[in-house]
């Protein structure tokens, strides 16, 4: 038997819940709007994202799912890949998620909402769905998108299911221990690429999976950090409201895995745009790259442009980079970040001749 | 069991069926955020960016609720006045 329990009442305002299951009566039709005043956000909307779950604390995914859920345009159905976000909101029997939450294997969370889709498309022409639209997003790790899920994210782009994806980002497989993953940096400690006098941590670069997605020639990819909210749910909306797949990277970082402190979550990630580590850019098949918020900024007065060390100083991960002896390897990071920037630079639209 | 359950009999999943709101993470806590009403100008920065909803705004000022903060800091470092401020908790 199904019991649900109802919610704390903590009055926000006049007898209004601060955490509230998201209900939509059926046959409604208005989307929820965009809203960038935080005072009408606190007061009008509530996070998909209900407290109580058991992620670490300082750890950003809990922000990047909290952030996304404020661009949601009405009825969401929310899939997820294995990972920490999965395992830490639905441990048995709780669950923290306040719109309806799927979770099926660890590779196939791209093929689960491709099936939902489909299904509310059947739905959709037979009369039966009671809402004018529902949204399918998916929320995966880098382990489920990178090396995993990626047969799956790859077919579900090709047979352009109206889905988005939001890889969240956090460098590792930190829910299993900070094993390496596709998306591990050049030269980072993981517990499977050590360091010591043999390797300096991980010896391959990172995968560039938003060029990969770009390569599939959907409708939208874009790469967005929750540092830059504003960007990010600019990013969201769009891509819940393009017909056809879209594909969000956001980096999230891991204050256990990145070995940093926690209250500085969301300084780092500014720094990793900073430094041009991460760049923000939207890619459509119309416009092609278009740099957005802090990059455009970079790309038009290259002197804000800071150095890698003030992404690497930071973490604990790249605490080996900072040595004397390993000028080197710092050195060819900060030669391959401005490479990709260059490159970008040259592909990006709106980047300055 | 002594048979074998055929396919129908088989659950189609696990339902979570609790909401986590009865999980007080806040015993996680070492680090306490406190507010200075005084400095506070209710930019909403915290609100924002909290990871686990746990700073309320009621529309006149901003609290924080102890039963789910775990205390990663993450209001006091982004705060833009510095209004919060992290002090260790003392045990009962």
């Amino acid at each position: 038997m199904v019991v649900v329990k109802t919610l704390p009442e903590i009055p926000v305002k006049k007898g209004e819940p601060p955490y509230k299951i998201w209900i939509f009566e059926p046959g409604e039709k208005k989307e929820l709007p965009l809203i960038f005043n935080l005072r009408q956000l606190a007061e009008q909307r509530r996070p998909a994202l209900l407290p109580g779950h058991r992620m670490c604390a300082g750890c950003a995914a809990p922000i990047v799912v909290k952030l996304a859920s404020f661009a949601f345009r009405g009825p969401t159905i929310v899939v997820n890949a294995t990972g920490c976000l999965e395992v830490s909101t639905t441990i048995y029997p709780y669950t923290s998620w306040a719109v309806p939450w799927i979770h099926n294997a660890f590779e196939n969370a791209a093929a689960t909402a491709g099936g939902i889709e489909a299904a509310i498309k059947a739905m959709k022409k037979t009369g039966r769905l009671k809402y004018d639209h529902v949204d399918v997003v998916v929320f995966a790790g880098d382990g489920g998108t990178y090396d995993i899920g990626f047969q799956a994210l790859s077919g579900m782009a090709e047979r352009g299911h109206d889905v988005l994806y939001i890889l969240y980002d956090n460098e590792a497989y930190m829910n299993t221990g900070i094993q390496r993953s596709g998306g591990t940096p050049k030269y980072a400690w993981t517990t499977t690429s050590p360091v010591g006098s043999v390797l300096p941590g991980k010896g391959e670069s990172k995968k560039p999976i938003a060029e990969i997605m770009v390569a599939h020639r959907i409708p939208y990819v874009a790469t967005a950090t929750p540092a830059h909210w504003m960007d990010f749910m600019k990013k969201v909306r769009k891509g819940i409201e393009v017909n056809g797949p879209a594909f969000i990277h956001a980096l999230s970082s891991c204050d256990r895995g990145w070995r940093h402190e926690e209250s500085i979550s969301i300084e780092i990630l500014r720094r990793a745009v900073d430094t041009c580590y991460f760049p923000l850019w939207e890619w459509t098949p119309e416009t092609g790259y278009v740099l957005t918020d802090r990059s455009l900024v970079i790309a038009r007065n290259p002197s804000l442009k800071q150095p890698i060390e003030k992404f690497v100083e930071v973490q604990g991960r790249f605490r080996h980079l900072l040595r004397p002896e390993n000028k080197e390897l710092l050195k060819q990071l900060q030669e391959y970040v401005d490479a990709m920037w260059e490159d970008l630079l040259k592909r990006a639209s709106n980047a300055p001749r | 069991m002594s048979t074998l359950r055929s396919w129908r009999e088989i659950p189609l999943g696990g339902v979570a069926f609790r909401l986590s709101t009865d999980v007080k993470t806040g015993d996680w806590r070492a680090l306490r955020p406190v507010i200075d009403q005084n400095k506070c100008t209710k930019c909403l920065i915290c609100w924002l960016f909290c990871p686990d909803m746990s700073i309320i705004w009621d529309g006149e000022k901003v609290s924080v609720n102890y039963d789910y903060c775990k205390g990663c800091g993450i209001c006091a470092h982004e705060c833009p006045v510095k209004a919060i401020s992290m002090v260790p908790e003392v045990g009962e």
